[in-house]
């Protein structure tokens, strides 16, 4: 089991109130992928984020259990968690522009990531770099190694940022809307990319997005959020069965070409959800 | 290329327009406010002879105008007239004390750097704790006290009760002229000449001066070494640095800083152009022979050559350290070339 | 009773004029600025300077310019609570009516400062092309002296005294104001508001006093804040200097020229009048501060 959680409550607080993102989520997870869909807000991001102790100082995290492969991610240190960020669970953020250090080289940062973990010098690091940069299918990985992120694309950069996360050969990869900030054209591509690699690797995935027929067609299972909570968890092969109201809401709003609609329907939230 | 050629000619004649208003603002002060240009200039006791002279080099009977390019012409020439109380052209005695001024100035900067850096990255990591808020009334404090007050009380705690350092002046009377010029600046030169005595005499009286004035510009370093770090560490590169796992003095050192690396440079020349203004009264209360106390023996005895001479340079130094700040911006920022 | 009344009509979620909105914005200002510690001690300490200024006659113990040549340079005592100076007058008045200087000159020089530079820079920002560059060369020559220094060349051509000095600082403290108005001006001159009254009819000069320049007021307060302690500390030192108030006029910065000489003998003379410069500077400071983080965070 490399992801346990069970009754994840993430809080902010501020000088006079208390907002909970997160209220009582739980997910386990093996050697597979697992699709987290819903919209912003929802607190998708920051689950994830609490099990990579990334969240920011102001955020109160408490859980029955939020385990890594065993470790207690909620009592771990520091120290510890810098074993495990990188090393073995690897976090793919979504706007290359953004999440890419704009003053340093393509291929330092992806060597840079090699080395942390895997040691040896500088120029095997680059090496190594650069072998990465082609399994990410960056036609001429020496020439990008050696350019800065804004030079590149937005289909370019996350390949960048994918072969970054996979330098220390990690077992769970987390990508959080890693295709949101591409175009529609390239998001298919970067997913089969994601999945060509995780597969091979033989690692799990978390896979969060608002998108739900793409994470519907790259992952095994399927988990909805709504404001904090987990409406419903499904096989994403069974997810035109989908019980809860939200969920069949988002699947009607979806356009179809082979299904063409008059008008496309309206989801229209239950106040149930809150608190179902 | 031809962009960027532009660009360069655009900021040149951007500073050569500024020189040419500083120029015009200068001889305002020399020629045109003074209630008589000529006694300001040559001082009350001069002869009928050279108060006549002088009218008639100024060109004082001319148009305005006339008179404005005159002054153009003889400041282009380096030449700011001559000082009354020491009797040499302005320039001579500008040329002789400016180095003490520069070693103080740039003793001061790299001590404010290697300090004031460091603390407003720790500042900006610690946002909002106890080190923050210390820090930043520190910094505060610096933009509230003056200059003079905290030389006087240096040298009162330091000097006078505590007797570990050395009183006034640039050095022991016993030093007086043993140290043959080479640089102008005496540590340096003491140095060279190897009269390790001389060197401790010269940076023991450097000690005091150079310690008040970069506190000064270390209140502002610091200050903005902090608000381009919290900018910094609120990006998801950042976020992405720490998911790769790297340590807490990795990522603000070798990810967030650098970001920020070439915004500071602006701030480090800036700051030396400020060590300047801070240097006039500092020099003042530690009789340091430099250009700020030339400045103001100059004033308080109106002399006015000398303090036209003084603020022209100061002006044009100012102008020139923004201009490099601005190019060296453009130069090693990596996103804007 | 009233205070809770006038809580309440402020802080009411729907205004129903503009009056009560405006001093409902007022107070919600007025309550974020009294949660940070070191604003209020610095407004505490502003009010205290001002108030002890303003009745220094009154609460003087002797004439400040009065002489007794047999007390010189006395420590404090039960009658001279500071003690007495190089001529023996007491320091305690002295320091009263130098606040009364101060005061003054501060208070003149942002009454020359604040509207020129507002009307430059806004000026500058409405009108833009020539007249923008233009004004905006001038500022940048003005701007490219370090302060101090200009001010003192300034003094030196003029005759050295309070006037000159106030002058003097107004001349070189105005080009960061226009800057920041222009700043605002910019900001604020393409929308559609502005566009709005251009089209009823309003001419340049009504749109540029009544609708921009208010715009520019809470920023520029913000600046002359923390700008206050930097032209009480330049006041000071051209009176350090000898330049500004000259003898027996009891600024600040003129005792401590005076007092200079007797430093390491009767240290108090010359620390005293350094304390309050530090004092309402730090005031100044910690208040401007507080104001930045309430009034324009971006800047935080």
């Amino acid at each position: 089991m490399l992801v346990d959680i069970q009754n994840l409550k993430i809080s902010f607080a501020s000088r006079n109130s208390r907002f909970d993102a997160v209220r009582g989520v739980s997910m386990q997870l093996g050697t597979e992928k697992l699709g987290i869909v819903g919209e912003s807000g929802s607190g998708k991001s920051l689950t994830a984020r609490a099990l990579m102790k990334l969240l920011p100082s102001n955020a109160t995290i408490e859980a029955d259990a939020l385990r890594f492969d065993g470790i207690d991610v909620l009592a771990a240190s520091e120290r510890q968690m810098r074993k495990i960020r990188g090393k073995r669970a690897g976090f793919i953020l979504q706007d290359p522009k953004y999440s890419l250090n704009p003053v340093m080289t393509i291929g330092r940062q992806i060597a840079e990531s090699w080395r942390t973990h895997k040691g040896g010098g500088k120029k095997e690091a680059f090496e190594a770099a650069i072998t990465l940069l082609d399994q990410v299918k960056i036609r001429n990985p020496r020439e990008v190694a050696s350019v800065y992120p804004h030079e590149v694309s937005g289909g370019m950069g996350q390949r960048v940022m994918i072969a970054m996360m996979l330098a220390p050969d990690p077992e769970l990869l987390i990508a959080d809307e890693p295709t949101s900030a591409l175009d529609a054209t390239v998001q298919a591509e970067i997913l089969r990319l994601i999945e060509e690699l995780v597969s091979e690797r033989n690692m799990g995935l978390i896979l969060i997005s608002h998108d739900l027929p793409l994470v519907s067609h790259f992952c095994d299972r399927v988990m909805v959020m709504y404001s904090g909570r987990v409406l419903e968890e499904l096989k994403a092969s069974e997810l035109l069965n989908a019980q809860h109201p939200y969920t069949q809401g988002l699947l009607n709003c979806i356009p179809s070409l082979t299904h063409p609609r008059e008008r496309l329907p309206v989801l229209t939230r239950d106040a149930t959800w809150l608190t179902a | 290329m031809n962009k960027k050629l532009k660009s360069f000619a655009g900021i040149l004649g951007s500073v050569f327009l500024t020189l040419f208003g500083l120029t015009v603002v200068t001889f305002l002060i020399g020629r045109v406010m003074p209630v008589d240009p000529v006694i300001a200039a040559v001082g009350d006791n001069a002869s009928e002879a050279v108060i006549s002279r002088a009218r008639v080099e100024m060109g004082l009977d001319q148009p305005v105008i006339v008179q404005f390019f005159h002054y153009l012409g003889q400041v282009l020439r380096g030449d700011f007239g001559t000082s009354v109380l020491t009797h040499n052209p302005v320039w001579v005695d500008i040329a002789r004390f400016f180095p003490a001024t520069l070693e103080l100035a740039t003793a001061a900067l790299i001590l404010s750097t290697v300090i004031g850096i460091p603390l407003g990255v720790w500042a900006a990591t610690r946002q909002g704790k106890l080190i923050d808020q210390v820090i930043r009334v520190v910094c505060l404090a610096g933009h509230s006290v003056p200059v003079f007050m905290l030389a006087l009380v240096s040298l009162l705690v330091f000097y006078a009760t505590l007797g570990i350092a050395p009183g006034p002046g640039r050095q022991n009377i016993i030093f007086d002229g043993m140290i043959p010029q080479v640089t102008g600046l005496l540590t340096v030169d003491s140095l060279i000449e190897g009269d390790w005595d001389a060197f401790y005499d010269a940076l023991a009286h450097m000690v005091q001066p150079v310690c008040i004035l970069a506190y000064f510009s270390m209140a502002y370093i610091t200050r903005m070494t902090r608000a381009f770090m919290l900018g910094a560490l609120k990006g998801e590169f950042i976020i992405t640095a720490r998911a790769k796992g790297l340590s807490a003095f990795t990522v603000v050192w070798i990810h967030a800083f650098p970001t920020v690396a070439v915004q500071l440079v602006t701030v480090l020349a800036l700051t030396y152009a400020g060590l300047l203004e801070g240097a006039v009264v500092t020099e003042t209360v530690f009789s340091w022979p430099g250009i700020g106390q030339y400045l103001t023996v100059s004033l308080m005895n109106a002399d006015m050559n000398p303090v036209v001479g003084s603020t022209l340079l100061i002006g044009v130094i100012y102008v020139g350290l923004n201009l490099i700040a601005d190019l060296l911006y453009r130069v090693l920022d990596p996103r804007v070339r | 009773m009233m205070l809770t009344n006038f809580r309440n009509w402020a802080l009411d979620e729907t205004p129903a004029s503009r009056g009560q909105a405006a001093w409902g914005h007022r107070y919600r200002i007025w309550l974020s600025l009294k949660a940070n510690p070191l604003a209020v001690l610095g407004l505490a300490i502003i009010v205290l300077f001002v108030v002890l200024s303003l009745l220094a006659p009154w609460l003087a113990t002797h004439d400040p310019a009065t002489q007794d040549l047999a007390n010189r340079l006395s420590k404090p005592t039960a009658i001279h609570w500071f003690g007495t100076d190089e001529l023996g007058r007491d320091i305690y008045s002295r320091i009263l009516f130098g606040g009364r200087v101060t005061l003054g000159m501060v208070i003149s020089v942002v009454i020359l400062v604040a509207p020129i530079g507002l009307a430059v820079g806004c000026i500058a920002g409405y009108f833009g092309g020539i007249v923008d560059t233009v004004l905006m060369r001038v500022t940048d020559v003005f701007l490219a002296f370090p302060r101090l220094i200009l001010a003192l060349a300034f003094v030196a051509a003029l005759k050295p005294g309070v006037e000159s000095a106030v002058l003097a600082i107004a001349l070189t403290s105005w080009p960061p104001y226009a800057r920041l108005a222009r700043a605002e001006t910019l900001t604020v001159r393409g929308t559609d508001f502005i566009a709005a009254y251009r089209l009823t009819g309003a001419s340049s000069w009504r749109i540029i006093l009544r609708h921009i320049a208010p715009l520019c007021v809470p920023s520029l307060i913000v600046r002359v804040t923390l700008d206050m302690s930097s032209i009480i500390i330049t006041a000071a030192s051209l009176g350090f200097l000898g330049m500004g108030a000259q003898p027996p006029s009891p600024e600040w910065g003129a005792m401590i020229a005076t007092a200079k000489r007797f430093l390491f003998e009767q240290w108090w003379v010359a620390v005293i009048p350094c304390i309050a410069i530090l004092l309402v500077s730090l005031a100044f400071n910690f208040l401007g501060d507080g104001l930045r983080d309430v009034l324009d965070p971006k800047e935080g």
